[in-house]
C-alpha cells in the first residue's frame, strides 16, 4: 500500500497547467457555481460550492507556480497542503461531484471547474484519499476487467439469452468488422436488452459489427477515481483489441463516463491517436437514421421526457441526436425545463454511484431531478446511460415516484420495422 | 506635506510608480500562466459546431435565463457595477482628458449629470454586493481578505471621485489628491488580487470555449 | 512725516474724510467683516501712526512690487503707501548703495520688535546662499537678521510664500520660502504671481487696523482672500457643470465663453480672489480673457504639469515607467516561467507509473 502525500503533491504539480492557472487567476468568488451545482442547490450547504472543492489545488498552484506564492513559501508564510486537509476534502471532491459540468457552463469568468476537479482527483487518489467504493471499483477493473467484476463467462451468458430473445447471432471477435461494440458492466448486469437491441438494429441496417472477447468493458474507473496511468491501461485494452480486429470504429455504449474516457481522454492518456474512430451509440443510430437505415414504425403515445446524461450531452456534444431519434418513436415528447446542455445531473456519475459514503447525499441531490419531473408531470423518462438509469431508478424509488425509466436504444429497437430474423 | 504636494506627487511620481507596478504584475502573471503550457489534445475535435474559444470570450457575458434566476443578485449587481464603473471611468471628461494624454484617443463625453447619476448607482450596487458577500452563506464562506480588499480598492476611487466632484467633506485639492491616490492604490494592489480577472477572464473563457467546442458544444 | 497719523496724511493729500470712510468700508467688506466694522476700521486706521515697514526683495522678478504700485490714477493703494513709513524698498526708495543699507539697519534698531517685515522673492540657500546677495550680504543672512526684530512678516508673492519660480524643478539655487527659514515669527503668506494689488493692501490694512494676523488657512494664507477656489467662484462654472468646454483657444466653445478645463485651467485647485475681485481695478481676469487659471497662488504651480493640459492629466508622461515595467515584468516572467517549467519537469521525472497499490496508504 504505497499511496503517499508526496506522490499526490507530485501528481498535482504535473497536472497544473496554463488553463488551471488562468482559472485560479480569474475566480472572483461570486458563488454562482454553487447555484449551478445540484449538490449545493438541494442541500444549501456552502461547502459544496464547486470552486471550494478545489481550494487545496489552488493553494498548491499559488505556492508552486507564482512568484508571490514562492516567495511566501520561502519565508514560511504559506499553509502547506496536508494529508488531513486532503482527507477532509475527499467527500467534496468525490461524493459531491459527478463531473457534470454545469459549473463550467455557468462561471462568468469562464472557469472550467469540472476540469480542475478531474485534475485534483489525480492528487487525491494517489495520496490515498479516494473513497473506498471507488477504489474497489478501480481495483476490480484493473484486476478483473470490470468495475463490477464481470468476466467473459458472465457476458457470454447474457449473449446467449439475447440471441435466444432476438433470434439473431451476436458476433464476437470478427476481424475486419466495421464496428466494435463495447458494453458497460451496468448494461451487462441490469440492462442486457441493450445488447439485443444492438443486434436487431444492426441486422436491420446491415451494419457489420462485433464484440471483442478481450475488451468488452467500456466503463473506465480510472478516470472516475482520477489516476491517468490506470485509466490509460484500461483504455489500452480497448485500443489493442480494436486495432487487432482492424475495426473502423468503436461504439461507446449508453454510458456517460465511458464515452468521456474513450472518445475524449483516451488518446491523451495513451499518448497517441487511435487507428479507429469512436462514436457514441446515439451518434451511430442518428447516422443510420439519416441514411434511411433505421426504419421504425409506431410511436409511444404516453408523454415522455429525456434525461440528458452529462458526459454525453454537455461534456460530449451529443445533444440533438437523441431528440431526432425520439421524434421517430414518440408522439408526446416533452422537454424538461433546463434541457440539453443545461440539463441537471442524475447525481450518480463520475464514481458517485460506486461510493457508499455518498449515498445519502446522492439521494438528497436527486431532489433536483425530482423537481424537474414533478414540473413536467410525465410518467416515462428516457435516457441513454446505464449508470443514469440505475441512479434514476433508485432515486425515483426513494421518493416513491411513479416514473418509468427507459433506455433509448432499446426504445428504438422496439419500434424497428420487423424483418426476417437471421436464424 | 500639504494637500498640493500630495496632489502633485500623485499626478507625478505616484502615477509612474503605480502604473509601473501594475504593468509589472500583470506581465508577470501572464508569464506565470502561459509558462505552464497546455498539452495538445490528441482526441479529434468535432467540426462544424457553433462553439469556439473566441465566441465564449464574449458569449459568457450573456447569462442563461434559468441560471440568472438562480443567482439574481450576483448577476444584477455585477452587471450594474461593472458597467457603471466603466461608464464613469470612460465618460467623465477629466478621465477622457487623462486617457487622451496617455494613449492619444478621446471621444465626446455625455452630459456630466448623466455620468454623475451612473456613479451614484454604481456606488449603491457596490454596497449591495458587499452586503450580499457578507450575508450570503456561500459568498461568506468563499471570501477571503483579498476579496474585501479588492472591494475596497474598487469602491474608494468611485467614492473619492464623487466626493471630489461634488466638493464634499474635504477641500477639493486634498480630495482630488486622495482620489488619484486611491486609483494608484487600486493599480498597485491589482495584480496581486482577484482583480487580475479583468484580463485573465478572457484567457479562461477562451480555454473553456475551446474545450467545449472540441466536443461540439457552445459554452 | 514719521509721526503723522494716516488721517493727517490723507488730509494733506486732499483726500476727504468721506473718501477715506468709503475706503474703510470697502476694506471692511473685502475682509468679509460686517458693515458695522467699517467705523472701527476708520477709527483705527485714522489714528494709526505710520508704522515702520521694511520691504526686502530677494530672488524675485519685481512683479509683486509692480502689482502693488500699479496705480493708473492716484489710487487708494498709493495712499496707503504714503500712510506707512516704508523705510526700505529696493525699487521705490531714493537711496542706494551703502547709504541705503545703513538706513535699513538704523530703522531696524530704532523700531526693534515693532516693524513689519515684508518679503518678496524666494531665498536661495544652496552654497551658503551665494546665489542672491545684496551689498555682499546673502538673502538668507539678511532675512534672519531682519526677522529677528520684526513684529510680523508678510511674504508677498508665491516666491516668498512657497518658493515660486526659482523653486521649480531642478531648483539650482536651492530656493525656499520664508517659512522654511523663519520659524519663530508670525508669517502671513500672500501668494500669487503676482498677488492682486487689493489683496496685498487688504492684508496690510487688516494688520494695521487690528494689529493682528487675519485668519489663515493651512497654507498660511488669509482666508478672506484665499478661502475660496477659483472654480467655486468662476462665472463659467455652469458650463463646467453642463459639460460645455472650449477645446482650442479659437473654437466655438472659446468664442462662447465656455469652461476652459480642457485647455488646462487649474481653477479647481487654486485658491485666490481673482474670480471675484478681478484685476486692474475689477476690469477682468485670466479666465474672463479666455485663458485658463495657472494656479499661481498655489505651491509648486510651476511643477504641476503643462498650463495647457487638464488638471486630470499626468504631470509627466508615464510611457517611460510603463515601458520599463513591462520589460522588468517580462524578465521576471521569463525567470518564473523557467522555474515553473523546471518544477514541472522535475515532477514528471519523479512520476512513477501508478498501480492499484498506490490507491491506499
Amino acid at each position: 500500500m504505497t499511496a503517499s502525500l508526496q506522490k499526490g503533491i507530485n501528481a498535482l504539480r504535473e497536472v497544473l497547467d496554463a488553463p488551471i492557472a488562468s482559472y485560479f487567476s480569474s475566480c472572483v468568488r461570486c458563488g454562482m457555481c454553487a447555484e449551478a451545482c445540484l449538490f449545493y442547490t438541494e442541500t444549501k450547504d456552502p461547502k459544496y460550492t464547486p470552486i471550494h472543492k478545489v481550494e487545496p489545488l489552488r493553494r498548491l498552484w499559488e505556492q508552486e507556480y507564482t512568484l508571490t506564492g514562492r516567495v511566501k513559501k520561502m519565508f514560511g508564510l504559506s499553509k502547506p497542503v496536508t494529508d488531513e486537509e486532503l482527507e477532509e476534502w475527499s467527500p467534496l471532491v468525490y461524493d459531491s461531484c459527478t463531473q457534470c459540468g454545469r459549473c463550467s457552463m455557468v462561471c462568468p469568468v469562464g472557469n472550467d471547474i469540472t476540469y480542475m476537479i478531474r485534475k485534483m482527483r489525480e492528487g487525491m487518489a494517489i495520496s490515498g484519499h479516494a473513497p473506498e467504493g471507488v477504489i474497489g471499483a478501480t481495483k476490480r477493473t484493473i484486476e478483473l476487467g470490470s468495475p463490477m467484476g464481470i468476466k467473459l463467462p458472465a457476458l457470454q451468458t447474457q449473449i446467449g439469452k439475447q440471441e435466444a430473445e432476438t433470434g439473431l447471432t451476436i458476433p464476437i471477435d470478427v476481424e475486419g468488422a466495421d464496428y466494435m461494440a463495447l458494453l458497460s458492466s451496468m448494461e451487462i448486469i441490469n440492462f442486457p436488452e441493450y445488447l439485443g437491441a444492438l443486434a436487431k438494429i444492426f441486422h436491420n441496417a446491415g451494419v457489420s459489427w462485433t464484440l471483442s472477447s478481450e475488451a468488452f468493458e467500456a466503463t473506465n474507473s480510472g478516470i472516475q477515481i482520477g489516476v491517468a496511468d490506470l485509466a490509460s491501461d484500461i483504455v489500452m485494452r480497448i485500443v489493442t483489441a480494436a486495432e487487432k480486429l482492424k475495426v473502423k470504429s468503436v461504439i461507446s455504449p449508453e454510458c456517460g463516463h465511458a464515452f468521456t474516457a474513450l472518445r475524449w481522454e483516451g488518446p491523451n492518456l495513451i499518448g497517441r491517436p487511435y487507428g479507429f474512430t469512436v462514436v457514441h451509440i446515439l451518434e451511430l443510430l442518428d447516422e443510420l437514421r439519416s441514411a434511411g437505415k433505421l426504419k421504425t414504425t409506431g410511436k409511444e403515445s404516453e408523454a415522455l421526457t429525456f434525461h440528458d446524461p452529462c458526459q454525453i450531452a454537455r461534456r460530449g456534444g451529443v445533444v440533438e441526436q437523441p431528440r431526432r431519434l425520439l421524434g421517430d418513436v414518440a408522439e408526446d415528447f416533452r422537454e424538461m425545463s433546463d434541457t440539453g446542455v443545461w440539463n441537471w445531473c442524475c447525481g450518480g456519475g463520475g464514481g458517485v454511484s460506486a461510493n457508499d459514503r455518498a449515498e445519502h447525499l446522492r439521494l438528497t441531490a436527486f431532489k433536483r431531478k425530482k423537481a424537474q419531473l414533478d414540473a413536467l408531470g410525465v410518467e416515462t423518462m428516457v435516457t441513454a446511460c446505464a449508470n443514469c438509469r440505475i441512479v434514476l431508478e433508485e432515486g425515483l424509488e426513494h421518493y416513491n415516484m411513479n416514473v418509468k425509466v427507459v433506455g433509448l436504444t432499446e426504445l428504438v429497437a422496439e419500434h424497428l420495422v420487423e424483418q426476417e430474423s437471421g436464424k | 506635506m500639504n494637500a498640493m504636494d500630495l496632489l502633485l506627487w500623485s499626478r507625478g511620481p505616484g502615477l509612474g510608480i503605480a502604473v509601473g507596478i501594475f504593468l509589472f504584475g500583470m506581465v508577470l502573471r501572464l508569464f506565470e500562466i502561459y509558462s505552464l503550457g497546455r498539452k495538445r489534445d490528441l482526441a479529434p475535435a468535432r467540426t462544424g459546431g457553433e462553439g469556439s474559444g473566441w465566441r465564449t470570450m464574449f458569449s459568457r457575458s450573456v447569462p442563461d435565463r434559468a441560471q440568472f434566476k438562480r443567482s439574481p443578485v450576483v448577476f444584477t449587481t455585477g452587471y450594474i457595477f461593472h458597467l457603471g464603473f466603466f461608464i464613469v471611468l470612460l465618460f467623465l471628461l477629466p478621465h477622457i482628458e487623462l486617457i487622451e494624454a496617455v494613449i492619444g484617443l478621446s471621444w465626446a463625453p455625455p452630459p456630466p449629470p448623466i455620468v454623475d447619476l451612473v456613479a451614484v448607482i454604481t456606488l449603491i450596487a457596490l454596497i449591495v454586493t458587499l452586503i450580499y458577500r457578507i450575508m450570503d452563506p456561500v459568498r461568506r464562506m468563499l471570501s477571503t481578505f483579498g476579496d474585501y480588499l479588492a472591494w475596497g480598492v474598487t469602491f474608494l476611487p468611485l467614492l473619492t471621485g464623487y466626493m471630489a466632484y461634488h466638493h464634499l467633506l474635504l477641500d477639493y485639492t486634498l480630495m482630488l489628491a486622495l482620489h488619484i491616490l486611491s486609483v494608484e492604490l487600486l493599480l498597485v494592489v491589482f495584480p496581486f488580487t482577484k482583480l487580475t480577472h479583468m484580463v485573465t477572464l478572457f484567457i479562461s473563457r477562451w480555454y473553456n470555449g475551446e474545450w467545449f467546442a472540441r466536443k461540439g458544444v457552445a459554452s | 512725516m514719521r509721526d503723522e497719523t494716516l488721517l493727517d496724511t490723507l488730509k494733506r493729500r486732499g483726500i476727504s474724510r468721506r473718501g477715506f470712510l468709503k475706503f474703510c468700508a470697502t476694506t471692511a467688506s473685502m475682509l468679509a467683516l460686517p458693515p458695522s466694522m467699517a467705523a472701527a476700521v476708520a477709527e483705527a486706521m485714522g489714528k494709526v501712526r505710520r508704522p515702520v515697514v521694511i520691504w526686502l526683495s530677494f530672488q524675485e522678478c519685481t512683479g509683486c512690487t509692480e502689482s502693488l504700485t500699479r496705480a493708473h490714477s492716484p489710487s487708494v493703494e498709493s495712499l496707503i503707501f504714503d500712510a506707512i513709513s516704508l523705510d526700505y524698498h529696493h525699487t521705490l526708495q531714493a537711496a542706494s548703495g551703502h547709504a541705503a543699507e545703513e538706513a535699513r539697519e538704523h530703522s531696524m534698531k530704532a523700531d526693534w520688535g515693532n516693524y513689519l517685515l515684508i518679503v518678496d522673492g524666494s531665498i536661495p540657500i544652496r552654497d551658503d546662499g551665494v546665489y542672491s546677495t545684496i551689498a555682499g550680504i546673502s538673502n538668507l543672512q539678511m532675512l534672519k537678521d531682519a526677522a529677528a526684530g520684526a513684529a510680523a512678516i508678510v511674504s508677498v508673492g508665491t516666491c516668498a510664500a512657497y518658493g515660486g519660480l526659482p523653486h521649480a524643478n531642478p531648483n539650482p539655487t536651492g530656493a525656499v520660502a520664508v517659512t522654511e527659514i523663519i520659524k519663530d515669527k508670525p508669517i502671513i503668506n500672500v501668494p500669487g504671481c503676482p498677488p492682486i494689488p487689493a489683496v496685498i493692501t487688504g492684508v496690510l490694512a487688516h494688520y494695521l487696523t487690528f494689529g493682528a494676523i487675519p485668519d489663515l488657512d493651512d497654507l498660511g494664507r488669509p482666508k478672506a482672500f484665499f478661502g475660496e477656489s477659483i472654480h467655486d467662484r468662476c462665472y463659467r462654472r455652469p458650463f463646467y457643470d453642463q459639460g460645455k468646454f472650449a477645446k482650442t483657444f479659437d473654437d466655438e466653445g472659446a468664442r462662447n465663453g465656455w469652461c476652459l478645463f480642457e485647455l488646462g485651467c487649474k481653477g479647481p485647485t487654486t485658491h485666490n480672489a481673482c474670480a471675484t475681485t478681478k484685476w486692474n481695478g475689477g476690469t477682468s481676469w485670466p479666465v474672463q480673457s479666455g485663458h485658463g487659471c495657472l494656479g499661481c497662488s498655489e505651491p509648486d504651480f510651476w511643477d504641476g504639469g503643462s498650463f495647457y493640459k487638464a488638471l486630470s492629466t499626468p504631470i509627466s508622461p508615464v510611457t517611460g515607467a510603463a515601458a520599463a515595467a513591462v520589460a522588468i515584468g517580462a524578465a521576471a516572467g521569463v525567470a518564473i516561467g523557467l522555474a515553473n517549467r523546471q518544477t514541472k519537469a522535475a515532477a514528471k521525472a519523479a512520476h512513477q507509473k501508478a498501480t492499484i497499490a498506490d490507491l491506499e496508504k
